[in-house]
């Protein structure tokens, strides 16, 4: 035998190699993104699109009132700012779900699980991963949005980073349980149309709830129960270097429960890819 | 007594009421080559889906190199190597990120990465692509950096699941000599599932799936002689039936 020949010795695996693990999972998810520029590129442009056409059109159509964590009037820029911030992490919460799933077909999803790793953690390491990409997003669309007047105080920017790490791990655990439900690529455009664009628009990012009151009472209470109109609304005032302590409540609860069934789906023993035949249809 | 690379005892799987596999008994030793034959739908990938514990076998036990992949995947999963069917390495990213990856992803530190990583594409003579990105690679070149990946952390056992599906004749070949020598060299045991019967020799192990049941197993010799064959091939046709002679060519 070679000098090469395996030792078969089982390590223990300790809390540097769970560094390991994690750092790896991030460092390939950053990689991946940098090396597609194309998707850089897309996840600036549709915020921004908003930004300066949608927001520029109806800033007259649309008064805000001034309204917590605001203390004077603001520019509707300046009101859908925090709506945008968090449709980027919506975006790229489903994407990654998108990549999972294209992820599963091809295999590398599979790479992955076998690693002797526990699975939660494995898939709790890909979600952060795709959390660090969507913070990077947000940070170069906020620089950018600086120079439309969009300017809130330096230090929320700072304040901003721990709900946007709460805020894209709820939206990312969202993606991966729909990812373990998901088996064709193609569905990815039903994601758009039943989760994104109804998470998007019955929230507050583009306008505040007393408005959609006054048009709707129904649509109103649909948005009381979206999680996102909560995830956006953390980011709002995070922004401004407040706290709203029931958003943050809402935020961690649904990020504990979607995480929970995402790990369940992924379960060797009992979730949904064991009962159906594994990814691909094992044969 | 030595452990075995791989020990599947009384293992059965059903998807709702279709039965998967049926009672699989399958030993892999240290250093020993066994060929996993059956047509398409057999149940092999279900076998490995188990065996890489995709998802849990709720009968039967599976082991390796001593460890229950169910109760202690921990351990089992460590000394486990994969090569997938479907491609599974990153065409955007280089030869060697792709294999560094793999070693975080069995807790290896960045340096230690590298430097088996580097020590595994040496072996495969593609040291000089390191740095290239995949997809700039022929099949057979991918399909062996996939091979280089599943041993960067050192397994007691490989598992090949169809490894040389779309590969032409000089590529496979060169795929069968570098895994016959990485038995000899490093005591590796391989379990090699494919429907192309002359990836086997003589002196293999093989077992015959077929419908999820294992209706042969022993040396390719053994195999041969028990069903009054001439050739591993006929005797495959001879356990499976007429009807599939043209697949398992």
């Amino acid at each position: 035998m070679s000098d090469r020949a395996s030792p078969n010795v089982t390590r223990t695996l300790g809390p540097v190699h769970y560094y390991r693990c994690m750092a790896g999972i991030v460092w390939r998810e950053a990689l991946r993104f940098v090396q597609q520029r194309g998707r850089f590129i897309a996840a600036l442009v549709r915020p921004l699109v908003w930004l300066f056409i949608f927001a520029a059109g109806f800033r007259s159509v649309l008064g805000v009132s001034i309204i917590p964590p605001y203390s004077t009037y603001v520019l509707y820029e300046v009101y859908i700012t925090p709506g945008l911030i968090g449709m980027i992490q919506l975006f790229n919460g489903m994407q990654s779900s998108l990549s999972m799933v294209y992820d599963r077909e091809v295999g590398t999803m599979r790479s992955l699980l076998v690693s002797p790793f526990p699975r939660w953690f494995l898939l709790t390491s890909k979600l952060a991963g795709g959390v660090a990409v969507s913070i990077l997003q947000v940070y170069v669309f906020l620089l950018i949005a600086w120079f439309w007047e969009v300017q809130p105080p330096i230090a929320g920017y700072f304040a901003l980073l721990p709900a946007l790490v709460l805020s894209g791990l709820m939206l990312g655990s969202l993606g991966l349980m729909l990812s373990s439900v998901i088996r064709q690529l193609e569905n990815f455009a039903g994601v758009m149309n039943f989760v994104i664009f109804p998470m998007f628009f019955l929230s507050s990012a583009l306008y505040p709830l007393w408005r959609m009151k006054e048009a709707s009472p129904l649509l109103y209470q649909i948005c009381q129960f979206n999680p996102f109109t909560y995830a956006v609304e953390l980011i709002r005032f995070a922004l401004y270097m407040k706290v709203d302590w029931f958003s943050l409540a809402v935020v961690a609860v649904c990020t504990l429960v979607f995480l929970s069934l995402a790990v369940f789906a992924y379960n060797p023993s009992k979730g949904l890819i064991a009962r159906r035949g594994g990814p691909g249809g094992a044969s | 007594m030595t452990t075995h690379a791989l020990s599947i005892t009384g293992v059965s799987h059903s998807f709702g009421a279709r039965k998967a596999l049926v009672d699989v008994n399958l030993d892999v030793a240290p250093g020993q080559f066994c060929a996993l034959l059956g047509l398409n739908g057999a149940g092999k990938t279900t076998l490995f889906s188990l065996i890489t514990r995709l998802y849990d076998n709720v009968s039967g036990t599976i082991e390796v190199l001593g460890h229950d992949v169910r109760r202690q995947p921990v351990k089992a999963l460590q000394h486990l190597g994969v090569v997938f069917q479907n491609r599974t390495v990153d065409s955007d990213l280089s030869v060697l990120q792709n294999l560094t990856y793999h070693a975080a992803l069995h807790g290896m530190s960045g340096a230690q990465g590298r430097e088996r990583s580097m020590s595994e594409l040496e072996r495969i003579g593609l040291a000089s692509r390191a740095h290239d990105k995949i997809r700039s690679l022929s099949g057979g070149q991918a399909r062996r950096v996939e091979i280089a990946r599943a041993l960067v952390h050192r397994p007691a056992l490989l598992l090949l699941d169809e490894p040389t599906i779309g590969l032409d004749v000089g590529s496979r070949q060169d795929i069968q000599d570098h895994v016959r020598s990485l038995m000899q060299e490093d005591g590796l045991g391989v379990l090699w599932a494919t429907h192309l019967m002359d990836e086997v020799q003589d002196a293999d192990q093989a077992v015959v799936l077929h419908h999820g049941k294992v209706l042969a197993s022993g040396t390719v010799r053994t195999v041969i002689e028990r069903q009054g064959a001439s050739s591993i091939k006929d005797a495959f046709t001879g356990l499976t039936g007429p009807t599939v002679t043209e697949d398992a060519a």
